[in-house]
């Protein structure tokens, strides 16, 4: 949540700066990577470290292209960004249902508080060998796991906001005459909205880190963590690097694109928060 | 019905439902339908705790996780903090910083281990890098946004009661900052604790928690497996709710900043 709140503050000033201004702080912002990418080429150069294990950014650019065009890195990757949605929409549909289930009865609260809150704080790797014992090596036991650990935070955020919507609103609501159907579509759901969004957030974030571990993990045949991981057999620093790459910016698309998109289409339009 | 009678019948409740979870798991795993490597009663597995416990072995395996992660996390706080300090206090460096920071922030740290493992070897080392690297960034934000976040007021308060520099930093700025701090020393230890126990399965080396629960996998070991996660699992608790729970109330509480922070 930190760092979507420094990519709206950096929004901000570019949308507000014009011209010059702009260019200014696109230079300002370029110009760390410059520095950094200067200091990489400069050791890479120096042979210091075996080229093999330390490749200039040529090399790594160079690969990139060449695994872009043989269609081997789009393969990695649309492989792994199936493999996150799918495994994500286990956990949103699982993850919002027991969430809501859990603030609306109480009876439901006292049955999955107790064991959600046993199972969630433990790290989602560490359920990985257990996962590949029970449903075998590939891309069932990586989904599931996928599913499984993002679905805590998700649970827990919609459980919070549900619990979080005002008491007068509901009350208002069935004076009013609405029947229980009306009242969930159209005053808890829009009132949880910004928590449910908040956790789907987040367990995006914990699928997208669990997902690539995961692929190194469970020998699958394709994806990205895999790739980055079989890269390491035969000293291709600069194809992992590649990969490294790949996903950073998937990381930062799913982060900026999505989310924030979804976010204005749903809760600043309907005034729940202003963004 | 009054609030305690409340919150006992949810206690009975928690308890009932465990009971019956755990009941229905042993079911199932005397059921004889599935492999009994595969789906160790709960006898099996308390009595693989136990003897792991008892042989010293499984400590000597927390032992070593709790070295890395707190090597790996002090690493992190004494980068992190000061980077965070320096990024809201001086624009320059902000500039210089934010950027990269902001895009190492989403290259997840499982990601790294390979790489790590080329460069530094299997071991400990990659281990405590990878957990540092984990562990950085939700300290070096929060610390970024709290020293950010301190009250105006308060500094031009200060200034004008005649602090200088010094005490200005010290009395006014770092207790301002210290509920974002303690924030970040929590989030970043979380952090810390899944990245140890992910580049101890991958970067596998000898001991460690991790790697137990890998190493388990490879001779079926399942009754292995669940006691070393009940382990990370109560370490993880402690942690949490103990070591950052009376942190927060030796500081933050106690000088009234948790309430200054909200309103």
């Amino acid at each position: 949540m930190q760092d979507a709140a420094t990519t709206i503050a950096v929004d901000r000033t570019l949308g507000r700066s014009s011209g010059g201004e702009r260019l200014r702080l696109i230079a300002r912002n370029v110009f760390p990577f410059v520095v950094v990418g200067g200091i990489w080429e400069i050791i890479a150069w120096t042979n210091i470290f075996p080229r093999r294990l330390f490749p200039t950014l040529e090399e790594v650019a160079s690969s990139f292209v060449q695994l872009t065009i043989s269609g081997i890195l789009p393969h990695h990757t649309i492989d792994t960004v199936i493999r996150l949605l799918s495994g994500f929409a286990l956990a949103g549909i699982f993850g919002i249902t027991i969430g809501v289930l859990m603030a609306r009865s109480r009876r439901a609260e006292d049955v999955f508080l107790p064991l959600v809150s046993i199972c969630a704080p433990i790290p989602g790797l560490a359920y990985a060998p257990l996962f590949l014992l029970w449903f075998g090596l590939g891309n069932l036991s990586s989904v599931l796991l996928v599913g499984f650990v993002s679905a805590f935070p998700i649970i827990f955020n919609s459980w919070t906001g549900v619990k979080a919507v005002k008491e007068i609103w509901v009350r208002s609501a069935q004076s009013m005459g609405a029947d229980d159907r009306r009242l969930f579509s159209h005053v808890i759901l829009p009132g949880a909205l910004p928590y449910i969004l908040t956790g789907l957030r987040l367990g995006l974030a914990q699928a997208w880190r669990i997902l690539v571990a995961v692929e190194m993990l469970a020998a699958v045949p394709w994806g990205l963590g895999w790739m980055i991981f079989g890269a390491r057999k035969f000293l291709n620093t600069d194809v992992m690097m590649a990969g490294i790459v790949v996903i950073a910016v998937i990381g930062l698309a799913l982060e900026k694109f999505v989310f924030r998109k979804i976010e204005d289409y749903t809760v600043v339009r309907w005034g729940m928060i202003t963004s | 019905m009054t609030e305690n009678g409340q919150s006992l019948r949810s206690i009975m409740r928690a308890a009932i439902t465990l009971t019956v979870a755990a009941a229905a798991y042993e079911a199932l795993a005397r059921s004889g339908y599935f492999a009994p490597a595969l789906l160790p009663t709960l006898g099996n597995v308390t009595r693989a705790l136990f003897a792991s416990l008892t042989d010293g072995t499984m400590i000597a395996h927390a032992a070593f996780t709790l070295y890395r992660v707190l090597f790996g996390f002090c690493l992190a706080v004494v980068v992190g903090i000061p980077l965070g300090i320096l990024m809201a206090r001086f624009q320059r460096v902000e500039h210089f910083f934010l950027p990269l920071v902001s895009a190492l922030m989403p290259i997840p740290s499982f990601a790294l281990v390979p790489l790590f493992m080329l460069w530094f070897g299997i071991g400990n080392l990659t281990t405590v890098l990878i957990v540092f690297y984990a562990a950085t960034f939700p300290m070096v934000f929060n610390t970024w946004s709290g020293v950010r976040s301190v009250n105006p007021l308060w500094l031009r308060a200060a200034g004008a009661m005649g602090a200088d520099e010094n005490s200005l930093f010290w009395k006014v700025i770092i207790p301002g900052a210290s509920p974002f701090i303690i924030t970040g020393m929590r989030q970043s230890f979380l952090r810390a604790w899944i990245a140890v126990v992910g580049a101890e399965m991958i970067a596998a080396s000898d001991w460690g928690l991790g790697w137990v629960i890998f190493d388990a996998k490879e001779f079926l070991n399942t009754d292995v497996m669940l006691a070393a996660l009940i382990v990370i699992g109560c370490i993880g608790y402690v942690f949490e709710r103990l070591v950052f729970g009376s942190v927060e109330k030796a500081t933050v509480q106690r000088w009234g900043m948790t309430r200054a922070a909200k309103g």
